[in-house]
């Protein structure tokens, strides 16, 4: 039980560490074992939930279950190997940007504290709290976006504050609201936040008050998961800050947004009937599938392309938790966890190739096979996973997604398909210009050993589409039964 | 602490009247050119909010809300406006407060924003106690109005300003819906509120290093190609 508690206390305590020593070599390491440490307590809570299942602690303020697990393990795996990424990252983009001491120290801190507040959003059991981490979370990365200081970067913060401040104001309204439901079953006090109280009555629930509450809830969260028409923050804020950031911004931000939908989604689904949030899921997720795709086509920055994609990716899994049942709710999760490792390490080797170019725009990368085959090799099989390709296990989700789709809802069918075909074609011909050709440069490329949290993400998302183990399998079942 | 009926009657006409004023100051700062002036309102409607909740723990005996409504005074109609007054001289921001829309405009859309904030709490507001009954559209109506401000207002103040002003209609939200939210996630939203405007004064210098001016029109680069 003790388990949830030593996550977060790992997590929590790097940031008074990083805040003393988070510049210079020492920081980088610091910031390294802090996230070795916080993933291995991970992993250690990963197998008490394997053998006894979800649990509460403390005073049931905190939980975890098949669902939560899932994304608390991605989000341990993608916290360490981006800290592995950005030691050596950083220390070039410092050397490029004379970031002072104490900017490196900001970036290590905020960095930090962004990673604890997504693993709280992920294990609290209350829904103001969740809303309380999330905003946390806007705020840790809003200085991230605007590290470098230059004007574009100043824009993209600034929009990303008030865009999703603005959002966020929605949620906590329809927090509110939620709250107000609950109040007339199980009384004032935290314990009508909880979600396994509310989770207990959801059938009880005041069904209009529940509906409105959740427009809001969508509206607000879905603002940060991405979701178009609310999505104009994401590219600005991927493309300006250090690949680092834009690494766990789709990773981890977006995943654990759709999670707070999804929770309140079932509570909706309890008390007003299953078709009100599906509708609306399908709605938004369609929409922004195809809104990313023939955005993808006009872009020039290699930054911006695939913070489009991740608006597709985020769209595709919310369409399939909308067209719900357990095969398209399971494809829906599995979206979600692939997604998450596969665009981290397109971020990576798209990070080292943009310093190796010194600039972000598609034209002019091109030759990095012959510049640096390992960073040439990264960057080909990351976007090719990311396209969808076997075996990674975005092709699996995609797969399950479309099958499940022509039973329920065919109409969708032929959208779904113009949409991913239209993203193909955006980045499939760009990925030939960046990888072939001769390399203009001269400078020695990334040590190979810099891109081995690449390659490993990799291996992982290529285990998901061809044996997923056992466990995992389980806790995906369950967590989709209990979506839909 | 329960009060006798007589001052019962008394206090919920007060508490309409303080709602009231809450909708009001929310249309002043619509109509208001002047960045100063803004701040002051602001500071005012803080005010108006604390004093509200106070009311509210009075007539209902909710321990809690007393808690809230100091908060309320302390940060919202105290603290927040002063440093934004200090920010505002030491930038030496002057001037008006440019719209994009022009102001009456502005204030009819404020009209229809508080007439479907009234349609949309409707349901809402028929399930809350006696006491509270139809505060729930005001607050929502007072956050839309915040909402609209922060799209016709072009300087990075006065986005502020209306950030802050739709945070005190979401507090009037969960005072009068809710009678207040759980300790712990009133304090998380107050903890989050306060570093999130400290984030802000720091950025606020970053801006005027960076364009020597605080008007967002300079935060209009990023095109799509």
């Amino acid at each position: 039980m003790m388990l949830i508690l030593l996550v977060l206390a790992c997590a929590f305590v790097g940031i008074p560490l990083l805040g003393l020593w988070g510049y210079g070599r020492p920081g980088g390491w610091i910031f390294v074992a802090v996230n070795g440490l916080t993933l291995l307590a991970i992993l250690a809570l990963a197998g008490q939930v394997a053998m006894t299942g979800g649990f509460t602690a403390g005073h049931e303020q905190f939980v975890v279950d098949d669902f939560s697990m899932l994304l608390v393990l991605v989000d341990g795996v993608v916290g360490f190997s981006t800290a592995l990424f950005s030691r050596g990252y950083m220390v070039r983009e410092a050397a490029h940007w004379q970031l002072s001491r104490g900017r490196m120290r900001l970036y290590h801190v905020m960095f930090q504290t962004f990673l604890f507040t997504m693993l709280l959003a992920l294990l609290t059991n209350s829904m103001g709290i969740l809303w309380v981490a999330m905003e946390g979370a806007t705020l840790a990365t809003v200085l991230l976006v605007s590290l470098f200081r230059t004007a574009e970067g100043l824009e993209a913060a600034w929009k990303y504050f008030i865009l999703c401040g603005v959002g966020l104001a929605m949620a906590l309204f329809g927090t509110i609201l939620l709250y107000f439901a609950a109040q007339r079953i199980l009384g004032s006090g935290s314990q009508a936040l909880l979600w396994t109280h509310l989770d207990g009555v959801r059938g009880q629930l005041q069904p209009h008050v529940m509906a409105i509450a959740f427009v809001f809830v969508l509206v607000g969260y879905g603002t940060k998961v991405g979701l178009a028409p609310l999505h104009n923050w994401l590219p600005d804020a991927h493309a300006s800050g250090p690949s680092s950031v834009s690494a766990v911004l789709s990773g981890l931000l977006l995943n654990v947004a759709l999670y707070a939908v999804l929770r309140t989604k079932v509570l909706v689904d309890g008390a007003v009937g299953p078709d009100f949030a599906a509708h609306l899921l399908m709605g938004f997720g369609l929409l922004s599938l195809l809104v990313a795709a023939f955005s993808m086509l006009r872009q020039r920055d290699v930054k911006r392309l695939f913070a489009y994609s991740s608006v597709e990716h985020m769209g595709l899994a919310t369409f399939a938790f909308g067209v719900g049942g357990s095969v398209a709710s399971f494809a829906g999760i599995l979206h979600m966890l692939s997604h998450s490792l596969t665009k981290s390490a397109v971020f990576f080797s798209v990070g080292q190739a943009v310093q190796t170019a010194g600039s972000r725009e598609i034209q002019r990368i091109h030759g990095l096979l012959e510049h640096s085959p390992v960073l040439g090799w990264a960057m080909m099989l990351a976007i090719l996973a990311i396209l969808g390709m076997p075996p990674s296990g975005l092709f699996l989700s995609e797969f399950l997604i479309i099958t499940s789709t022509m039973h329920a809802q065919a109409w969708a069918t032929p959208l779904l398909l113009l949409g991913l075909g239209v993203a193909f074609a955006a980045i499939f011909p760009r990925l030939q210009g960046m990888v072939f050709g001769r390399s203009p440069w001269t400078h020695g490329g990334p040590a190979p050993v810099a891109m081995l949290p690449v390659f490993v993400q990799l291996a992982l998302v290529g285990l998901l589409g061809v044996f997923i183990p056992v466990v995992l399998v389980q806790w995906m079942q369950h967590a989709a039964a209990f979506l839909s | 602490m329960l009060v006798s009926a007589h001052i019962a009657v008394w206090g919920t006409s007060l508490l309409k009247l303080l709602a009231a004023m809450l909708l009001l100051i929310g249309f002043a700062m619509l109509a208001q050119r002047r960045l100063l002036t803004l701040i002051h309102l602001l500071a005012w409607q803080g005010f108006v909010l604390a004093l509200g909740t106070a009311l509210v723990a009075l007539l209902t005996g909710q321990t809690e809300l007393w808690y809230s409504a100091a908060l309320s005074l302390g940060l919202k109609a105290l603290l927040i406006p002063a440093v934004l007054h200090r920010l505002l001289r030491r930038l030496k921001v002057r001037g008006d407060v440019e719209a994009v829309i022009n102001i009456p405009t502005t204030l009819l859309l404020g009209i229809v924003l508080v007439i479907f904030a009234f349609s949309l709490a409707a349901p809402i507001s028929a399930l809350t106690g006696t006491i509270t009954r139809g505060m729930v559209g005001i607050a929502l109506a007072a956050v839309l109005l915040s909402f609209l401000m922060m799209i016709t207002r072009r300087k990075a103040i006065s986005q502020v300003v209306g950030f802050l002003a739709m945070d005190n209609g979401l507090f009037f939200a969960a005072t009068s819906a809710t009678l207040g939210m759980p300790m712990i996630v009133e304090l998380g939203v107050a903890l989050d509120a306060l570093i999130g405007f400290v984030i802000l004064g720091i950025f606020f210098f970053q801006m005027r290093e960076t364009f020597d001016s605080m008007d967002l029109s300079h935060l209009e680069r990023i095109r799509e190609e």
